[in-house]
């Protein structure tokens, strides 16, 4: 401890030079935050997929409908336990770059198919009396400020209704939180029946189903059972594991995240190359200072030890700040308004955070540490 | 340890040389030095004579190509170079032209440096920073900055850090170099009481004949090789 005000003083050399230091270790790990909290947003879903579902869809694309009738079907099937089906709705609230996914679905079965998607009793009741009532995500509610009771009117771009009317209200009758951190709380479930009932065009017709098979383990099986029933018929289908179909979605946008997280990455790196330069510099500079310390009775290794703290606190000073206040602007949300709800700061990668900032102060600090360690006093204070 | 025959320094048949490309300098050659304990010896001769070098080969700051140098009663050109280090910490203070001081530190932090070394606790660290700075006459100046004090009293402050730690020996490389001559004459004063008073050994080289006229004895080198005369 005795050599610490050594090293603080020597941080408080060129206080313009440390400040910009720091700040550019700053960025970099927020920027490092930013990069955690979007590829885990672009893998959404992947990790908190259920096992034992199944997404049917249509073989040719997601945007093809399926028929209704295929849910009786697909439940006769061996090894299929329950089968639900959702539909993209694809409303506007307000405005169009207020984007959450809407979906009309049975609510019961719905439910009981995403235990994850936590519904108060009462709510649920509400929602089963309430033939206009939609369930509402903590997200999206807090987001617009919506509360039970509330009439929320959505802006439909696909499906009108009663004669060409875009306008559906529905009445909030409960929120929905999620069982895990990684689910999604941005949806909007609304009444299958009071949907098909009332839209112009389409009835009978639905946007993919989600099976609960009885074995995960059979899953690949109960899979190609549900194709080749559907098969060689006019809506013939392609059933694969939730986590694969999410995994499938989010390649769709794979290669506008993987450009993303090049550039991010790149500007990551290079800001730490150049606070690594700024650090080697800082110590090369001092060759003269170090000669005496030596000169006085300072080892080798005490030296080196010197120099390397000062590269290390000056690291874990901005790296830690960075992370510190990465996971706070996380926190704050979703920066896109919407088109990542699942956006927060990954426990595993602030711990890789961590290590991130010890070797940033360990390769910044190692070679000039190095160089102090070696350097002969005699030489260095001839130059001097 | 080794015979030193009474003598605080014993430098026998040195040899030093350093590499320029394929050419190796010689700038020792067989030199032999005996320093009592005690004695304020002056080291006099040309630039490149080799006074430098023959005072870090004394301090330990680097090694004989040939050669033996023991300083109170150890060998100390066969140290390793951790034990060295241990070594000058214990039996060597040194004072340097250009001070050099640290500059972030305060005079007294300056002072401190070798104490952090040993095993004393802060307060007895700042116990013996405070008599050493009291014995340069600058304890009113020891949470001065080195920028905020003028050479003479920089160098004070070096010659504090060189004592603080009561060390066997003191060797000091042009102290007064870099001063004037009323500075200079202060330090000399500091350097001659330290001698005579505390009865430090000390060991000064220098160019200058009104510096090494203070000592109690003077050396010559030129080329290699040490005389009581200086060489026309």
């Amino acid at each position: 401890m005795k050599f610490a005000g050594l090293v603080w003083a020597n941080l408080k050399r060129k206080k313009i030079r440390t400040l910009l230091t720091l700040l550019s270790i700053l960025v970099a790990f927020v920027l490092f935050g930013y990069l955690s909290a979007i590829t885990r947003a672009l893998a959404q879903g992947v990790d908190v997929a259920g096992a034992d579902r199944l997404v049917v869809r249509h073989k040719v694309s997601l945007i093809m409908p399926l028929p209704e009738s295929y849910e009786a079907q697909m439940e006769q099937l061996p090894g299929v336990a329950e089968a639900v089906h959702a539909t993209w709705f694809g409303g506007i609230y307000q405005e169009p770059s207020n984007f959450f996914p809407q979906f009309p679905v049975k609510p019961e079965e719905y439910l009981a198919m995403y235990p994850e998607f936590l519904v108060s009793a009462e709510a649920k009741a509400r929602w089963l009396e309430t033939r206009t009532g939609a369930i509402v995500g903590r997200t999206t509610a807090e987001r617009f400020g919506w509360e039970v009771g509330d009439r929320v009117p959505i802006q439909a771009t696909i499906f009108t209704h009663d004669g060409g009317q875009t306008t559906w209200d529905f009445d909030i009758v409960g929120i929905y939180d999620g069982a895990e951190r990684g689910t999604d709380t941005t949806a909007f479930l609304f009444r299958w029946d009071f949907f098909d009932e009332a839209r112009d065009w389409g009835r009978g017709q639905v946007g993919w189903y989600v099976a609960r098979v009885e074995d995960p383990r059979e899953a690949a099986d109960v899979a190609k059972r549900i194709d080749a029933q559907f098969a060689n018929s006019p809506a013939e289908t392609k059933a694969e594991t939730e986590g694969a179909f999410v995994q499938g979605f989010a390649e769709q946008v794979g290669n506008i995240g993987a450009i993303m997280v090049a550039i991010l990455a790149a500007v990551f790196f290079t800001i730490l190359l150049v606070a690594a330069n700024t650090m080697a510099y800082a110590v090369r500079e001092r060759t003269g200072e170090l000669a005496v310390l030596k000169a006085v009775g300072f080892t080798d290794g005490q030296v080196l030890g010197l120099v390397l703290a000062e590269a290390l606190a000056l690291a874990c000073l901005g790296g830690f700040l960075g992370l510190g206040l990465g996971w706070i602007l996380i926190s704050l949300g979703d920066p896109t308004n919407g088109a990542l709800p699942i956006f927060y700061f990954p426990p595993r990668d602030i711990v890789l955070g961590v290590v991130l900032v010890l070797a940033l102060g360990l390769a910044a600090g190692i070679f000039p540490a190095l160089q102090a360690g070696r350097l002969r006093i005699a030489d260095a204070l001839r130059r001097l | 340890m080794s015979e030193t025959n009474g003598k605080l320094v014993r430098v026998a048949g040195v040899s030093k040389f350093f590499r320029r490309g394929s050419e190796e300098i010689h700038v020792l050659e067989g030199l032999d030095l005996e320093v009592p304990k005690g004695d304020f010896l002056a080291l006099m001769g040309p630039s490149g004579s080799g006074k430098s070098t023959l005072l870090n080969l004394i301090g330990g700051l680097d090694r004989p190509n040939k050669g033996e140098v023991i300083v109170n009663g150890e060998r100390i050109d066969r140290l390793p170079q951790r034990k060295l280090a241990a070594w000058r910490a214990r039996h060597v203070g040194l004072v340097f032209q250009f001070y050099n001081l640290l500059p972030v530190l305060s005079a007294a932090r300056n002072v401190e440096l070798p104490l952090l070394l040993t095993h004393l606790s802060k307060a007895d660290r700042k116990k013996h920073v405070e008599t050493a700075l009291e014995v340069v006459g600058l304890s009113h100046r020891m949470r001065h900055l080195p920028g905020e004090l003028s050479g003479g009293e920089q160098q004070r402050v070096g010659i504090a850090r060189g004592i603080v730690t009561d060390p066997t020996l003191i060797l000091c490389d042009e102290p007064t170099g870099d001063l004037d001559r009323k500075s200079g004459d202060e330090i000399l004063d500091l350097l001659q009481a330290l001698n005579r008073q505390h009865g430090k050994t000390i060991i000064m080289v220098t160019h200058d004949p009104h510096a090494a006229s203070r000592a109690s004895r003077r050396l010559y080198l030129d080329k290699g090789q040490l005389s009581t005369e200086p060489v026309q």
